[in-house]
């Protein structure tokens, strides 16, 4: 144990224990990054939409109190989407709302992100995308032109990515009460006999896949934000997963949990990760592929590329003993020819994600707090 | 873009270390003054790399965190104010003053930005002539010329709804405060390479001198980091101290005439309060008379503020290195990044918030004779 363990203040305020936990300690490292009472904030800050520890708590402490069940339990394990037995089949269901600003942006648009955002969604549990809803909110006085844009973009999307949107709705609110245009999309998929895809599956030795170049989306949007517009080459990663999903699948190795690392980036996804299997994730720094231009512009404006948002990458846990063949399915396909492992879960520091340094020197990734990239998607 | 990678050549760190440790004999103690050297050392975990002898002492040079938290709840009350446009850096929207933060201010509808440069706030205030906007201006002589351009700029415009809310600190004063402290232990200082590429070396054979202290010049790549330490070694070992710049890519003796011209043109030297330290004579600046009208302080006129520093807090003793960030015991328990009592947990410089976010498995293991952490909190530096 190393000394902050035996600090002689450790929490002791029950709001400080993360619920859930079995057995551990608030003493644990693993407890630190998580458990901070909602009570200092008595409105909503932009962080709490971050995709952080602050959407994590508000998650925990507010909504899923209010959702539980008549007998007590929390609706479902939380998961990029809701698994659900349904007259024999298993569907994945999923929603996801897209606030982005701008619109459009370097290799994509709102309306790219609403199709993709949510079949990833189901993509990460396995399930084969079916079909989308899509509603719209509206601020008067948008450019109809505009929103022609953004509806052709998601058509398209959609198409491309072989799923049908099915219903929808529009509602307009008062010029000055929305940004322009929100989009909210919900999926539905159908989840194949075998697959059990969930973060909690991860286990030590299983080995960390990255499906490909961190940070291109998060550093897209910036580079085209108002007040910080910058000339770079990167254009967001937005592609639907799922055919990357199924290829590996094909491989036949036992993939234990996907995810696809949006909003708080791969520091946010794996810790999330980390937490929900009671696993440490030992990740090599120098194996985590970031793009030149992406690295540039994070060094430049002070930003952690771990923490930035992707919208075309995924991160998995595979059976170490299937990783090889996982990894070669992956290469094989047009979305994951830069996939590379990156790492190990281990059973040393249970709910903590530690890098090797570059220079060979050990480090923490901490969950981000969740105002590194506000908006993003 | 060069020089990123080439500058974190693991190889090239290596030989870097391996000289260190073939130098070092004795035990030293050397404060990288900048706090973006001390995110960049526990960042790549080059503290836990260097021989065992030779301690990296933090130092005060994380602008957010010396701010005093009497500017910021200056910073929070003008925010609040109806018709201001409140332009700050990001960092600083989460630093907590006596009650709240400018994130907490801005969710009650105050009207606050985050810009990357001071001109984008002026470019604000240009589109907005029926709003006050005001910029906060804090920082070493780092962030000092553009800030100083900006006020020079307002007025040429002949912008009159813009003002800014200084804080600016120096770093010479710091060293030569730190120093004068009777429980100082730093034996060698990394001079901050990004403060001396504005001001240049001029102000630092003084120190040496006065002192007795070797100053290296030092940039924050993890290869100009070693090379920092490895020449700060060398003349500590050899009984030496001397200015040495191992930051010449970057840093020329004169530094950037045209910005210190600018400076000089826009500020003046002030006494200035550090948070978590105290007062240092003339170790700030404020606005040069000629510009006091674009001054946000004398302009909203904020009286009434009343600051209320955690007691708990000890980031005055972890600015000055007389403990690390996890010898507090708020530390990761009542205090983390994402509830901070004081600044330095606060901002990605901080030292505190680096061995939170970086060093919460392994905290680094000093080195240093007995001596006690717990020691009141010195009010003299």
């Amino acid at each position: 144990m190393s000394d902050i363990d035996e600090r002689p203040h450790a929490p002791t305020d029950p709001r400080l224990v993360r619920a859930g936990q079995d057995g551990s300690s608030a003493a644990d490292p693993a407890e630190w990054t998580c458990p901070v009472p909602l009570a200092d904030s008595a409105a909503v800050l932009m962080g709490h939409g971050g995709g952080g520890a602050m959407s994590a708590e508000l998650v925990e402490q507010l909504f899923l109190p209010a959702f539980r069940s008549r007998d007590g339990e929390t609706p479902v394990e939380l998961a990029d989407a809701a698994v659900l037995e349904l007259c024999g089949s298993r569907i994945a269901f999923t929603t996801d709302s897209f606030v982005v600003r701008p619109l459009f942006f370097p290799g994509g648009s709102i309306g790219d992100l609403a199709v993709n955002g949510t079949v990833n969604d189901l993509a990460m549990v396995g399930a084969r995308p079916w079909c989308l809803s899509t509603a719209f909110i509206l601020e008067e006085g948008t450019d109809l032109a505009e929103l022609r844009r953004v509806a052709d973009a998601l058509g398209t999307a959609a198409r491309a990515a072989g799923v049908r949107l099915v219903t929808g709705d529009t509602k307009v609110v008062d010029a000055g009460h929305g940004d322009g245009i929100y989009v909210n999309t919900t999926g539905l998929g159908l989840v194949p006999d075998g697959v059990d895809y969930r973060p909690g599956r991860a286990g030590p030795g299983d080995v960390v896949i990255v499906s490909g170049e961190i940070g291109a989306h998060g550093v897209a949007v910036l580079s085209c934000r108002e007040g910080l517009e910058f000339d770079t080459a990167v254009r967001s990663d937005t592609r639907p997963l799922h055919g990357l999903v199924a290829a590996m699948g094909r491989a036949g190795g036992d993939i234990h949990a996907l995810r696809d690392p949006t909003r708080g980036g791969l520091a946010a996804t794996l810790n999330e990760i980390a937490r929900d299997a009671s696993v440490g994730v030992d990740v090599r720094e120098r194996d985590i592929p970031i793009a030149g231009p992406v690295a540039d512009a994070c060094s430049i404006l002070g930003l952690d590329p771990f923490a930035i948002a992707n919208e075309g990458v995924l991160v998995a846990m595979v059976a170490a003993e299937d990783a090889d063949r996982v990894l070669d399915a992956m290469h094989a396909h047009p979305d994951g020819r830069d996939a590379a492992p990156i790492g190990e879960v281990t059973a040393n520091n249970p709910g903590v994600v530690a890098a090797r340094t570059g220079l060979g020197g050990e480090r923490v990734i901490d969950l981000p707090t969740g105002t590194e990239l506000p908006r993003i998607c | 873009m060069k020089y990123l990678e080439e500058f974190g050549d693991p190889a090239l760190a290596g030989r870097l270390l391996e000289q260190i440790r073939a130098t070092t004999t004795r035990p030293w103690a050397i404060m990288e003054v900048c706090g973006g050297q001390t995110h960049s050392l526990i960042r790549h975990g080059i503290d836990q790399l260097l021989p065992a002898g030779v301690e990296m002492i933090h130092g005060p040079g994380c602008p957010v965190c010396v701010t005093p938290l009497e500017i910021i709840d200056r910073a929070l009350e003008i925010a609040s104010r109806p018709g201001v446009i409140f332009c700050s850096f990001g960092d600083m929207l989460r630093v907590p003053g006596s009650g709240r933060d400018l994130f907490q201010v801005k969710s009650t509808g105050a009207d606050v930005r985050v810009v990357y440069s001071p001109l984008d706030a002026l470019t604000i205030a240009r589109r907005n002539p029926e709003r006050e906007v005001v910029f906060f201006g804090i920082g070493f002589e780092t962030t000092a010329p553009a800030n100083a351009m900006t006020v020079y700029q307002a007025r040429r415009q002949g912008i009159r709804n813009f003002s800014l809310l200084v804080s600016h600190v120096l770093v010479p004063p710091a060293i030569a405060a730190i120093m004068e402290s009777p429980t100082c232990r730093v034996q060698a200082f990394l001079a901050a390479g990004h403060v001396c590429s504005v001001m240049g070396t001029g102000q630092y054979p003084d120190l040496v001198r006065r002192y007795r202290v070797p100053i290296v010049v030092t940039g924050f790549e993890p290869l100009d980091l070693l090379e920092g330490i490895r020449r700060t070694v060398a003349q500590l070992e050899a009984g030496r101290h001397e200015l040495d710049n191992a930051y010449p890519r970057a840093v020329p003796a004169e530094g950037n005439p045209a910005a210190v011209a600018m400076l000089r043109e826009v500020f003046a030297v002030t006494d200035r309060s550090w948070r978590g330290i105290g007062m240092i004579p003339a170790s700030g600046w404020r606005l040069a008379d000629a510009y006091q009208d674009l001054d946000a302080e004398l302009r909203f006129a904020v009286s009434d503020v009343h600051t209320a520093e955690s007691t708990e807090c000890r980031s005055g003793e972890v600015l000055q290195g007389l403990i690390k960030p996890h010898e507090c015991a708020a530390f990761g328990g009542r205090c983390t990044p994402r509830t901070p009592l004081g600044a330095t947990m606060v901002s990605a410089e901080g030292a505190c918030a680096a061995y939170y976010r970086y060093r919460r498995l392994s905290p680094p293991t000093t080195s240093r004779p007995a001596w006690d952490a717990t020691a009141p909190r010195t009010a003299h530096v």
